[in-house]
């Protein structure tokens, strides 16, 4: 290809990514975006301008040299660009898939000033998918530093630290207390958004380079207590995200039919509930499912919902997002609103519950509702949701799927004494470094901020890699 | 993988297996579970530890034969491997010198009450234990829990042993003589248990249950065993499995109990479909 000039890359327009058809894929739990062709990816990373002082890297937790990768793409240079990415971050083909880009990346990109951003995310994926196929980029650990390490909680943070404190040659071990590594990639996030086999081959191809002992089953807490970790190992690093759900504050939220989306997620991704008799993990679904909330987490469970609906043959099924503010406050990812929408998910904004109703045999029939309206911007800089007064109705349901957030899991503290804590149960760590208040032990990720972004806990994972890495090699004494 | 070490039968339905778990055996204390599963299609499902081995890292289960997890787990023997062994769970039991307690182990509840009654014993209680089942054939342990107990009282549903009639009648008649019991702890089905709680109420005695909702994983991330307690809904899994038995909503836990039955259902004639099909 001949080299283009800025004015014939601004002509070029955004590749839209082949998706699965919106009617199709609501019926199965097979990938829904399928990601750039060679050819698309090329011509997208055409459209680059190649900035002097790149915003885009400014956006983004971990820092990838965006503009270095797609120049490298762009030239056909597919094993350079895959080197590039893998400077800052080993999981390209996870981050492509659920990275927020237009609040990153693609959110400071210059061409998205005046028209459609870089589709980095979707350049990012390419990558990370190709490096997935074909496996030309090993990963490579230095000498052994002698020094040991234990990451406690194997999702985005404690991967990203494990996997960054093995390649500077620190010998690492993972506690998982679950049945299979990846925390809210395997547990949380769906099939046809990110699916399993990505993860787990992403994980095992670290794992397996870098020589990571990883301890399934093992709960920090309970089986092994944070005390019992900090005589074996040098450091130990607290990755065990936010995995406690929350539930409102109203009468009938023990009736059957009523569940966490954690519940509901974990039954579906984690035990593979769609797949139920063949799986031994159950799942209810039912015709009328409202999912509370409006962040990744609800469309995700809204998107589960209308496929088990088709799945089990439930005809006419409806579900819906009941979200107390208005669509411009959305906090999920833009493409899965846009997805949801696509598949039918019905949006029921300004409307909160106010009470679950339930028959006689304490199941769910339905929810009084309130409507709202927006008022002053409060701490989070959104508009209040105000409930106006005279306005409850009745909507008719049987499901109910709480998806509105969730806070660190306490089992993790039983007998961690010196570990100070805010008085939403999140972890007090230094936001550069991860160093908590208890000698030797580092933080990062949902279990510090509260429920968060996948990226911004790789992020957290990587700067307290970072700092364990100084810790050890500079003999630190922890004043 | 664990290893099953050793099987037992304990009673046609009910059966005991020793697991290679040093991790779990290590840091196991009366009163908590684990979660197996038996294989990548297998569920999660919490079962009570019966017993534990520090020294030679091994956990004892014990198990009824009444879904399709515990009846397949129940065709796999010694040498074989189940997929995952996590735990331990749960609160251990508050275990203290009390003075004169009983302990009540209803069916298959018979096994985990057994630790807690032993470890009560060794305190220096006075332990008083009353076990019941359905019939002679479902009761076991009654010599393990001998040696334990002070008193021990044995009824059946059907009479063909012991007592005839439910666990509630003895202890209504210890209650009514006297109410120098200063702790009850009661393990089985939860309608036994709610039974119990209602027999103790009226004599202000604290009442501890071991409650068995449904869970997926047992490490409080997903909220499905939540049961109401005074009017608190609190998880199983991390704030129990132990309530004061007078405060637990037993209805409400009843209903949460029943809502997968088809599904446990469908499951159990899937399994017996495949079995055949061998």
């Amino acid at each position: 290809m001949t080299e283009l000039n800025q004015k014939d890359r601004l002509k070029i327009r955004r590749h839209e990514m082949p998706v699965q058809d919106a009617v199709i894929r609501r019926g199965n739990f097979d990938e829904v975006a399928l990601g750039y062709p060679e050819d698309l990816a090329r011509r997208e990373a055409e459209r680059c301008l190649q900035c002097k002082e790149p915003k885009c890297v400014e956006g983004c937790p971990v820092g990838v040299l965006i503009p270095q990768f797609i120049k490298a793409l762009r030239e056909g240079d597919i094993i350079s660009s895959i080197q590039i990415m893998k400077v800052k971050n080993n999981l390209p083909a996870i981050c492509g898939r659920v990275c927020p880009q237009e609040r990153q990346c693609e959110g400071n990109c210059l061409l998205g000033k005046k028209g459609e951003p870089v589709a980095i995310g979707r350049l990012e994926r390419f990558i990370g998918d190709y490096e997935l196929a074909h496996r030309t980029c090993p990963i490579e650990r230095a000498e052994k530093s002698g020094r040991r390490v234990a990451v406690v909680g194997s999702g985005p943070a404690g991967l990203t630290c494990a996997v960054d404190l093995a390649r500077l040659g620190h010998s690492v071990t993972i506690f998982e207390s679950l049945h299979s590594p990846g925390g809210v990639l395997t547990y949380g996030i769906p099939e046809f958004r990110l699916p399993k086999r990505v993860v787990q081959e992403e994980i095992n191809y670290a794992i397996g380079c870098l020589g990571i002992e990883v301890f399934t089953d093992h709960i920090i807490g309970r089986t092994i207590t944070l005390e019992d970790l900090l005589s074996g190992y040098d450091a130990v690093f607290l990755g065990t995200g936010a995995g406690l759900p929350q539930f409102m504050k109203i009468p009938g939220i023990n009736l059957n039919g009523v569940m966490s989306a954690n519940e509901f997620l974990t039954r579906v991704n984690l035990m593979k509930a769609y797949l139920f008799p063949e799986y031994d993990t159950p799942v209810r679904i039912g015709k009328k499912v409202a999912v509370i909330g409006a962040g990744n987490v609800a469309m995700d469970a809204a998107r589960c919902s209308l496929r088990l609906q088709k799945i089990f043959g439930i005809e006419d099924g409806e579900v819906r997002i009941v979200y107390r503010r208005s669509k411009e406050e959305i906090p999920a990812r833009r493409e899965e609103v846009v997805h949801a929408e696509e598949e039918g998910i019905i949006f029921d904004f300004l409307t909160t519950p106010v009470e679950i109703i339930g028959d006689t045999s304490g199941s769910v029939t339905g929810m009084r509702c309130i409507r709202m309206m927006l008022g002053e911007p409060d701490s989070s800089g959104r508009r209040r949701p105000i409930p106006i007064e005279g306005s409850e109705f009745k909507m008719d349901l049987d499901t109910v799927i709480m998806a509105l957030g969730t806070s660190p899991n306490p089992v993790v503290f039983f007998d961690a004494k010196g570990l100070e804590r805010t008085r939403h149960g999140t972890v007090v760590a230094d936001p550069e470094t991860g160093r908590t208040r208890m000698s030797r032990v580092w933080a990062g990720g949902d279990i510090v901020t509260g429920a968060a972004t996948v990226i911004s806990a790789m992020g957290a994972g990587k700067k307290a890699a970072s700092d364990i890495h100084k810790f050890l090699i500079n003999n630190e004494r922890w004043l | 993988m664990y290893r099953i070490l050793k099987k037992e039968a304990l009673s046609n339905l009910v059966k005991s297996m020793v697991i290679m778990a040093p991790h779990v055996a290590r840091a196991a204390r009366p009163g908590q579970f684990v979660i197996i599963r038996i294989n990548d299609t297998g569920e999660r499902i919490p079962l009570t530890i019966a017993d534990s081995d520090r020294k030679e890292g091994t956990v004892t289960i014990v198990f009824q034969e009444v879904g399709k997890s515990t009846m397949h787990l129940g065709t796999l023997n010694e040498g074989d491997e189940i997929a995952t062994f996590a735990g331990p769970l749960g609160h251990p039991s508050e275990i203290d010198k009390y003075g004169r307690v009983i302990c009540i182990g209803g069916g298959v509840g018979i096994a985990p009450i057994y630790p807690i009654a032993k470890a009560l014993k060794e305190m220096g209680n006075y332990v008083i234990t009353i076990l019941g089942a359905r019939n002679r054939a479902l009761l076991f342990w009654e010599d393990k829990m001998k040696d334990v107990s002070d008193d021990l009282i044995i009824c059946t549903d059907d009479g063909s042993y012991g007592r005839k009639g439910v666990v509630t009648e003895p202890l209504k008649e210890i209650l009514d003589r006297g109410n120098d019991i200063s702790r009850i702890w009661a393990v089985g089905p939860a309608i036994m248990m709610k039974y119990v709680s209602l027999v103790t109420e009226p004599h202000h005695i604290p009442t501890i249950v071991s409650l068995n909702p449904i869970m997926i994983d047992g490490t409080g991330m997903c909220g499905g065993c939540r049961v109401l307690i005074g009017d608190e809904s609190r998880f199983v899994c991390v704030d129990g499995p132990e309530f004061d038995a007078h405060i637990v909503d037993w209805d409400n836990l009843l209903s949460r109990l029943q809502y997968y039955k088809k599904e446990e259902r469908l499951a159990i004639e899937h399994w017996h479909k495949c079995r055949l099909d061998l």
